[in-house]
């Protein structure tokens, strides 16, 4: 199997998780994660084919992703509203939206658009080299500088993030906006870097797949990287078994993953690992 | 938490006006739209049965999802449950085909029920022992189902060996009565409204279920008067799938009579924003169920005339939900910012 190739399908998913790590230190589960991916693929398409540049794509569907990051951040962070909550909402805000519009444009007949793609030297384009760079950049920043730190502090034990003169607010902001940013440009790239097109709904789940990803891969980048680029070898694999026939139950390969993740969880449990404080909100003393 | 009349009927007009707004913002003609959503839900006995039909699966899976989203344990899995649940129902008539109609459709809606309610309290027991997380075990287990049912009816569960994937039909005679003979209404709608009753009765009138609400509204509290947080939790997620597993059931035994890849059309995650905006109140979900069943009927109906369809719903959902949750939080300032179960 090309490496570039698994790379690749893989991307998409990887991006997601990578951002979805960060967010997850700080301390916020973006539940919106596969929203915010659907968002950056259709307006990535969408602008795209207004202006003929797949820069201009990347560009549109990563703010997206910012965009549906703020109104998340607008109410997990500001309001203190629960976090799983907003992000279904943001789901199906992004479904329902990306939907209509698609067809109000697009006509009825749910042809499938072509776009033109991201180019690439020999395989390698601009996205998968930020990826690649992004997974070792993620983990020095994460785990080696003050502002990681910090972050980490707002996952782990938000009260001393605060007492150390940071604003757990702001830095769940940040993790917040990071995932979605992140998911916008996943997106992006699924639809014109991998895909080649929009179709309703072509996420099909990638989203929370990225967020099962951040608990399999132990919240550390490396790991997240590795496993999504197994998520993507057997995503690959897929449709040359499909090709066999039946021989091998491959539903059951994909399966396993999920499985692997959570008999990690079990083993380890909520003592190492996951943020302490993850999925909690947090209002600051006197506040 | 008591829900008051004024609240329901806040959330009632809020909804109509989320309706229009998404109507107007998509470009449409505001009345026109109603008049074609309200012909598709209502217009004559076949739209009445589309909404009472769609409503079904809405409402039982809100039910389930109460319960556990009450006890403090987010189960977002309530497609993976649905799919659990139809799973053990085909396996239950791949085994059993030699019964009588009657019999086996018993059998298929008890194996539906019991499948659901493991692979719920599956996730309940993993965090009570293990401290799995709910939300991030549920969305594991939903993948891992989906993946099952693919296998499965590709594979074991597949009624002819080169055909498509889906499992053999259910025989007639094993199937839910009719309500009536020209459309799709089956008594499904029945057992939902009886499901809404008896989860009603058991949160709000029996001990269990207090438990479970005081568990989930006050942990603290809980532990003080020494009610054992960990089985309510279970007990919760048990009773959660279980009412996915019914809302399977009826599916397969109402509409489907068999089952493939696409089985659990997203009723699973659709019956989250039912339950949030029916305030995880049994009495008052059935009510946001009938609304959406009735919304997705009529889009049907609106995708005839105009580009929008059932999309359109997916954005009245995550609207309504944002605002109920906005509102909330804005009328709840200087509580303390502990996460409530809604």
């Amino acid at each position: 199997m090309d490496f570039l190739l698994v790379l690749q399908f893989a991307a998409p998913v990887a991006l997601a998780a990578l951002g979805e790590t960060v967010g997850q230190r700080s301390g916020v589960l973006n539940i919106g994660l596969e929203g915010k991916m659907l968002a950056g693929a259709f307006f990535a398409v969408l602008a795209t084919l207004t202006t003929g540049s797949p820069w201009a794509g990347l560009m549109a569907g990563t703010v997206a992703g910012t965009a549906l990051s703020a109104l998340s951040a607008l109410f997990c962070v500001r309001l203190r509203a629960d976090q799983v909550v907003v992000g279904l909402a943001v789901n199906l805000l992004a479904i329902g939206l990306t939907g209509t519009l698609y067809r109000a444009r697009f006509g009825q007949s749910g042809e499938l658009l072509s776009v033109p793609r991201i180019p690439s030297i020999s395989g390698l384009d601009p996205v998968l080299v930020l990826l690649l760079v992004a997974v070792p950049a993620t983990w020095w920043w994460l785990g080696r500088t003050s502002g990681g730190l910090a972050l980490r502090a707002s996952g782990e034990y938000p009260m001393a993030a605060e007492a150390a003169g940071f604003s757990v607010e702001r830095l769940r902001y940040l993790g917040l906006m990071v995932s979605g940013t992140a998911a916008g440009l996943a997106g992006a790239y699924l639809s014109l870097g991998v895909a080649g097109s929009f179709a309703e709904n072509m996420t099909a789940g990638r989203g929370f797949v990225a967020i099962a990803l951040v608990t399999f891969g132990r919240w550390s980048p490396p790991w997240v990287f590795f496993a999504a680029l197994l998520i993507g070898y057997l995503d690959s694999l897929q449709y040359t078994l499909q090709g066999l026939g039946n021989a091998v139950p491959f539903q059951l390969l994909v399966a396993l993953p999920y499985v692997v993740a959570l008999a990690v969880l079990v083993g380890a449990g909520r003592s190492r690992g996951a943020p302490a404080a993850l999925g909690t909100s947090y209002r600051r003393e006197g506040g | 938490v008591k829900i008051r009349l004024a609240q329901v009927l806040g959330v009632a007009i809020g909804l109509i006006a989320v309706l229009a707004m998404t109507l107007a913002v998509f470009g449409l003609p505001i009345w026109s739209s109603m008049a074609l959503l309200a012909e598709g839900a209502f217009g004559d006995r076949f739209g009445v049965a589309r909404t009472l039909v769609k409503a079904t699966p809405l409402a039982l899976v809100a039910l389930g999802l109460s319960i556990a989203w009450r006890a403090r344990m987010f189960n977002i899995g309530g497609e993976g449950q649905f799919i659990a649940g139809g799973l053990c129902g085909a396996t239950f008539a791949k085994f059993m085909e030699g019964l009588p109609p009657v019999w086996l459709g018993a059998g298929v809606l008890s194996a539906c029920l019991t499948g659901g309610a493991l692979y719920g309290g599956l996730a309940g027991w993993l965090y009570v022992r293990r401290g799995v997380d709910v939300v991030i075990s549920t969305i594991l287990l939903n993948f891992v189902a989906l993946q099952l049912l693919g296998w499965a009816v590709a594979g074991p569960l597949r009624a002819k060996p080169d055909g498509l994937p889906l499992t053999g039909p259910l025989p007639q005679g094993a199937m839910l009565p009719r309500l009536d003979p020209q459309s799709d209404l089956h008594v499904g709608i029945i057992c939902a409204a009886a499901a809404a009753v008896v989860v009603y009765l058991f949160l709000f009138r029996t001990v269990g279920g207090y438990r479970m609400r005081l568990v989930g509204e006050a942990p603290k509290a809980a532990r003080l008067a020494g009610v054992a947080a960990g089985r309510s939790q279970i007990a919760a997620m048990l009773a959660s799938g279980g009412l996915c597993g019914l809302a399977a059931a009826i599916e397969y035994l109402g509409l489907a009579g068999q089952l493939g890849t696409s089985f659990a059309q997203g009723w699973g995650f659709l019956g989250i924003p039912v339950a949030l905006i029916g305030f995880l109140h049994p009495l008052v979900v059935p009510l946001s169920a009938l609304y959406f069943g009735a919304l997705f009927a009529g889009s049907e109906n609106l995708a005839r005339f105009t580009p929008a369809g059932t999309t359109i719903v997916f954005v009245v959902q995550g609207v309504a939900v944002l605002a109920l949750v906005a509102a909330r939080s804005l009328t709840r300032k200087g509580r303390a910012g502990i996460k409530e179960p809604a």
